[in-house]
């Protein structure tokens, strides 16, 4: 029993990564319609611009918020520069998807090349071996920090979108872009502003995942994939199915890691993906109209 | 643009004589490719013709029938896989080849059964879920994929005393020209009209009498069939087979060369072929920058020329063909 609260305990923490970078994913989908298949690459490039001013000893109050900075401009400006002209030229739902992985091969290459492919250690504040006891749960000071992140994270965003014009303004967009447009929303702006945050959740996100996973040009493409998997697994237009999501695949796959077989835990998200859209496209706690022929 | 009179003429496939002049040259430019160029050109158009097989099938899903996959790779790991088992076991390469076909064709079906339900960027994430499955299933299974050491593939030995590398390209040169002529022919059939006709639009399809089950699927086998061939001919000419060779990246390779070869056209696919094998050659110095350039030309292809660079030579012939008219 122990060792199942332990498993599950981890897991809550690996899952609110999950969580925000499906999180992301779920604000881009539902309003603007766009898987975003650049977001572990804005993630990581985030994550590299952290690195790199840590490396000029900056310190990581500055460092961090900077690199979190720089993911939203890199996301705002793809979405001006290239989504806003392809869709000026009329660019299918699924030729902006096809935009989105191009961005991400381009800012993949640029990373490796900038950056560097071997794998480096990235400094952080919080100890990944300090370790805290409650009754038998062991947790480090990382997961623990990790944890609360992803609560206070998922928290202003729900502030955000629920309690403030900003919100307000967001839900319409999303919920029906010409009506918004014709009440003198911005919505150019607030589909930009979305994007930004989307992407500075993501780097979020990136940032407490590099000190344990090490730093590499492709460390975010595993989490990436399982936040893919969170966002279907939740609902790919709902914020809080993204949060659901995110932690029952973290839980899952740590209970599967430790009761069934390391080597089944990377593939089970693959399998949850598949499931939840033979059985129930719309996710847990999304609703989409699906047309039946 | 042609005017078609009987179905006859619809059926063939090339319609003006000067036509077949151009295309018979060709051809034959390629068979004697290898007299006449560097042993290493040889050698990188040996590998355009195998791919140009797999993009050519990911080409009938996605452009003709409209029906997304980003898990191509795991087609290409399970028909490689096949062939390499079956090849330990002695088996003969024909047959080889056929199964591995046929077995990536039957997960192709499996696949499909999503595709009934979901749309667009859901089945986009369905595939894309089912390569990495595949890929990770192999890594992680030393009964699949051989453990660490792969799968060591016997290759074939040259025939009427070509040289190793000229034997190797005929022999692909002749299977893709094949697969090429049989894309030609699924296309221009009922098959490929039903296919045309569910990619514009599934409902109407419906009602014109098209059974949307039957020809989804069956695009899939098709597309997922050529993969697994593919996958079976690069085990043969690399002559060895590790699941490091499929991963998530592959499947965008031969996305890419689909995207920029051009949508819904069987020229394009062997020119995207081309192009996502070329660009790694020419930067082979700067390996970290090849993603860079694919991205950049899927940017320009989908904001400037949508249907890729078949859309470029199509539209550079016309304007031959009416010149001195615009």
């Amino acid at each position: 029993m122990r060792q199942f609260l332990q498993y599950g305990v981890s897991g809550l923490s690996t899952g609110a990564i999950y969580a925000l970078v499906a999180l992301g994913l779920a604000l881009i989908y539902r309003s603007t319609r766009i898987l975003n298949f650049a977001h572990g690459d804005i993630t990581t490039a985030g994550t590299f611009v952290a690195f790199m001013f840590l490396g000029f000893n900056l310190p990581y109050g500055l460092a961090f918020p900077l690199a979190i900075l720089a993911g939203a401009v890199l996301a705002m400006v793809f979405y001006f520069a290239v989504l806003v002209p392809a869709q000026r030229r009329e660019a299918t739902q699924l030729g902006q998807i096809i935009l989105t992985l191009g961005l991400g091969l381009i800012i993949q290459g640029l990373v490796s090349y900038f950056g560097g492919t071997e794998t480096q250690a990235f400094p952080f504040p919080l100890s990944d071996t300090r370790i805290y006891r409650l009754g038998g749960i062991v947790m480090s000071q990382l997961s623990v920090g990790t944890l609360g992140i992803g609560l206070v994270a998922s928290l202003l965003l729900f502030l955000l979108v629920q309690k403030t014009r900003l919100g307000l303004a967001m839900r319409a967009t999303s919920e029906n872009l010409p009506a918004a447009q014709t009440i003198g929303i911005p919505t150019r702006r607030i589909l930009a502003l979305s994007w930004g945050l989307a992407a500075s959740l993501g780097v979020l996100a990136g940032l407490f995942l590099a000190p344990s996973l090490l730093l590499d040009p492709f460390f975010m493409l595993e989490p990436f994939l399982k936040g893919f998997a969170a966002a279907i697994l939740g609902g790919l237009n709902s914020l809080p199915g993204a949060i659901v999501g995110g932690l029952i695949i973290g839980v899952a796959e740590s209970l599967a890691g430790g009761f069934i077989s390391v080597a089944f835990k990377n593939t089970l998200a693959f399998l949850i993906i598949i499931l939840v859209l033979l059985i129930r496209p719309e996710g847990l706690l999304g609703t989409e109209f699906k047309e039946r022929v | 643009m042609d005017l078609i009179e009987s179905y006859r003429e619809e059926l063939q496939l090339i319609r003006k004589p000067w036509t077949r002049v151009w295309v018979g040259l060709f051809v034959l430019c390629l068979i004697l490719l290898p007299w006449f160029v560097p042993e290493h050109v040889t050698y990188v158009a040996t590998i355009i013709c195998i791919y140009a097989i797999g993009v050519q099938g990911q080409n009938l899903l996605i452009g003709y029938t409209g029906q997304i996959s980003f898990g191509q790779a795991g087609f290409l790991c399970i028909g490689a896989f096949t062939f390499g088992h079956l090849n330990l076991m002695g088996v003969p390469w024909p047959i080889g080849l056929l199964a591995a076909g046929l077995a990536a064709g039957a997960f192709g079906i499996l696949v499909g059964f999503p595709s009934l339900r979901l749309k667009g960027p859901y089945l986009a994430i369905a595939t894309m879920g089912f390569g990495i499955a595949v890929y990770q299933v192999f890594v992680n299974s030393e009964a699949l994929s051989g453990g660490r050491m792969g799968i060591i593939v016997t290759k074939l030995s040259p025939l009427f005393g070509l040289s190793n590398i000229a034997f190797t390209y005929y022999f692909n040169f002749l299977i893709a020209l094949l697969f090429t002529l049989l894309s030609y022919n699924i296309i221009s059939s009922y098959i490929g009209r039903a296919f045309i006709a569910i990619r514009d639009n599934d409902i109407a399809a419906e009602v014109v009498g098209v059974n949307l089950t039957r020809y989804k699927l069956l695009s899939f086998a098709i597309s997922s069939f050529y993969t697994g061939v593919q996958g079976g001919l690069y085990g043969l000419f690399l002559g060895y087979l590790e699941p490091n060779m499929f991963t998530f990246m592959e499947s965008i390779t031969l996305f890419v060369a689909v995207i920029i070869g051009g949508l819904a056209s069987v020229e394009g696919s062997i020119m995207g072929a081309a192009f996502v094998i070329l660009v790694p050659q020419f930067f082979s110095a700067y390996k970290e920058m090849v993603p860079v350039v694919y991205g950049v030309t899927i940017l320009i292809v989908l904001i400037f020329e949508p249907l890729g660079l078949y859309g470029r030579w199509f539209k550079m012939r016309l304007y031959f063909r009416n010149w001195p008219f615009r």
